[in-house]
């Protein structure tokens, strides 16, 4: 890896679990649960870029919010810095919030369009105690200036911005209050290309700069290869497999990992997969989970076990699997 | 145009008139669709792709959008010259298309059978039951699993990749002579998209369906399509067989979206990535010359200029005096 992660961990979770309820409530139906997160342990190393993978409805941004606790967790541990969170009050919680901040996916859906940007960028300094207006004002700037834009920009409202600027504005409020561990979920998806690559690259020198920490939730496969230093990928409110993104790349172990890779199409017409392996139906309802594991139903490789016995995450070749019958490579 | 080719789009340009005056957003397009060949529309957003489209369709916004071509030759007949009644029954019989979002394209209080065999109403005025029977096939051809019990589903009741499946469908009722899919994967997992793919692949090779295939990703470009038109701020900047494109991109913009696209196949060499510096201009306010000017890195005097697409070979066209010396040379830095 590029990066010189520590090994000291940042931030931590233990069956941590999110099941949400829904329906119910009328002529006596029961609601039923939805296993949004449903259980996971991993640990984030400082400094490190820890990729989470997976498909819509897995869970992934469920569990970045979890994490933070913008949503709270229906059983389980989160300890960050070592401490436990939630336990904490809402006094103490908000501490530690300036630690840990989140950049959203949709730069025009995230800034308040009635806002200047300096009124956004203060926001979150005003409401931590930053300091005097004038000293909100010089950190304003410097923050545009760190983002890669230019100071004059702090008077114009965010529909004056194009959709890569957008997003510097988000990362630029996210690192306001200097956190040092940041959710980026999907945070490049909703971009060009081209732009993508820019804003990829500031957060990686961002990332040098700042010895900030990411988790970052993404669908985007190549991306994940190319930005994260650690990947985990979920599949249905639950990690599936943990490594290294050269490990995992290079010799995926769950079914699911490599169905997963198979199905990016390539752009090298040279490399056209007609007969590459493809994942069959479709992803079962969070609220009808398949017994035994959760992936069987559409696993081309599951035997009788599978489809009874769920299995646990353990350590396989250097790095950990939930499967059966993890693949040879 | 040849036998072997379905569509024929010759000055393809589109104006908007809107508050601060008159905006080209398609800039003379001209390019050929051959028979059962996937032709591959590929840009960033604001470059004038799904634009095109719309314009084809007949479904630019009036009145403030115009649309005027030298030609555009379907199957021999000239769309170009056709009122809003004549295009109204082109679209649907001998044009369709598959938008990007299955769930806000269909009517949600209605079956999706009936909102599939509607064209089939429209264009053969058959009735419901020879309707309903042709749905059925259409849904098997599309791979639609339980096809009987999906018929009088309606689109709640179908995931994202069903109701994509169900686009095709209809797309596919009349058995349209080209098939205009806008982003059609864009809105669905990775998974459900190399599903989607194939079965558009498979189509096209069992029923020869010739295929426009817009969206920005060179991915699917690559794994779908026979040639590409690469669009940038409303023009096509370069045109060419999908192996020539990867191969030997020869205008700097396709050269940079090629280079910064992060790659799944390939490890890590660095996390700096190459990327194309500013961002698209503003169709109001275009820069002088070539479009790309101001975001290139190989820009010279004469790119004050605009260029023109001119071949490099019998299937290799680009927008760029970097590829064309001679007259390069013969002009000089003038301007």
């Amino acid at each position: 890896m590029t990066t010189d992660t520590g090994s000291e961990i940042v931030l931590s979770t233990r069956a941590l679990t999110k099941h949400f309820h829904v329906g119910g409530g009328f002529a006596g139906r029961p609601s039923r649960v939805v296993r949004a997160v449903d259980g996971v342990t991993l640990e984030i190393r400082a400094r490190e870029t820890f990729a989470l993978v997976g498909e819509s409805g897995c869970g992934k941004t469920t569990l970045g919010r979890v994490m933070l606790r913008l949503q709270e967790p229906t059983s389980g541990e989160i300890v960050y810095d070592g401490t436990e969170l939630t336990g904490l009050g809402e006094g103490e919680m908000r501490a530690l919030r300036k630690k840990m901040q989140i950049v959203f996916q949709d730069p025009y859906a995230s800034l308040n369009p009635r806002m200047r940007i300096e009124q956004i960028l203060a926001e979150p300094l005003r409401s931590h105690g930053y300091g005097t207006p004038a000293e909100i004002r010089e950190r304003c700037a410097e923050l545009l200036e760190l983002v890669g834009l230019r100071t004059q920009y702090l008077r114009n409202y965010p529909h004056q911005f194009s959709g890569g600027q957008r997003q510097r504005i988000g990362i630029a409020r996210a690192l306001a209050n200097k956190p040092d561990f940041v959710v980026c979920d999907e945070s490049v998806s909703a971009l060009d290309v081209s732009i993508q690559a820019q804003v990829l690259n500031l957060l990686a020198d961002l990332q040098d700069q700042l010895k900030l920490t990411y988790f970052f939730i993404t669908h985007d496969l190549a991306v994940v290869r190319q930005f994260a230093d650690r990947v985990g990928v979920m599949f249905l409110g639950r990690l599936v497999e943990v490594g290294t993104t050269e490990e995992i790349f290079a010799r995926p172990l769950h079914p699911y990992t490599m169905l997963l890779m198979a199905a990016v199409p390539r752009p090298d017409p040279r490399a056209r997969g007609g007969e590459r392996p493809m994942m069959q139906g479709e992803i079962p309802s969070p609220m009808a989970l398949p017994p035994g594991c959760r992936f069987h139903t559409r696993c081309p490789f599951a035997r009788d076990i599978c489809r009874v016995e769920d299995p646990a995450l353990q350590n396989h070749a250097g790095h950990t699997v939930a499967c059966h019958f993890p693949l040879e490579n | 145009m040849t036998q072997d080719t379905i569509l024929s789009v010759r000055g393809l340009c589109t104006d908007f008139s809107g508050g601060r005056g008159d905006v080209r957003v398609l800039d003379e397009l001209s390019f050929d669709v051959g028979r059962g060949r996937i032709v591959g529309l590929v840009g960033e957003s604001g470059s004038g792709k799904s634009m095109t489209a719309l314009s084809l369709m007949g479904l630019v916004p009036q009145p403030q959008g115009r649309v005027s071509a030298r030609s555009i030759l379907l199957d021999g007949k000239d769309l170009s010259k056709l009122g809003p009644a004549g295009m109204r029954e082109i679209r649907g019989r001998d044009i369709a298309m598959v938008f990007q979002e299955p769930m806000t394209s269909l009517n949600p209080v209605r079956k999706v059978w009936e909102q599939v065999g509607e064209p089939l109403a429209i264009h053969q005025g058959l009735g419901r039951r020879a309707i309903r029977a042709r749905v059925l096939e259409m849904f098997e051809l599309v791979g639609i699993p339980e096809p009987k019990t999906r018929l009088d589903a309606y689109p709640h009741q179908l995931s994202g990749g069903l109701r994509q499946r169900a686009m095709i469908a209809m797309g596919l009722i009349c058995e349209p002579k080209l098939l205009i899919a806008d982003e059609p994967t864009t809105a669905l997992d990775v998974t459900t998209q190399a599903q989607i793919l194939r079965l558009m692949r498979d189509l096209r090779d069992r029923v020869g369906t010739s295929i426009i295939m817009i969206t920005h990703d060179l991915g699917i470009i690559a794994e779908m399509c026979d040639e590409v038109n690469v669009m940038y701020a409303g023009q096509i900047v370069e045109q060419a067989d999908v192996f020539e494109l990867f191969e030997r991109p020869a205008h700097p913009y396709t050269r940079g979206l090629l280079a910064s696209i992060p790659r799944a196949t390939e490890p890590r060499v660095s996390r700096r990535m190459p990327s194309i510096p500013g961002m698209v201009p503003n169709l109001a306010k275009l820069p002088e010359g070539c479009r790309f000017g101001p975001r290139c890195g190989e820009a010279m005097p004469i790119c004050q200029r605009a260029p023109e697409l001119k071949p490099l070979g019998p299937t290799h066209a680009s927008r760029c005096w970097l590829n064309c010396p001679q007259e390069a040379l013969s002009q000089g830095d003038a301007p």
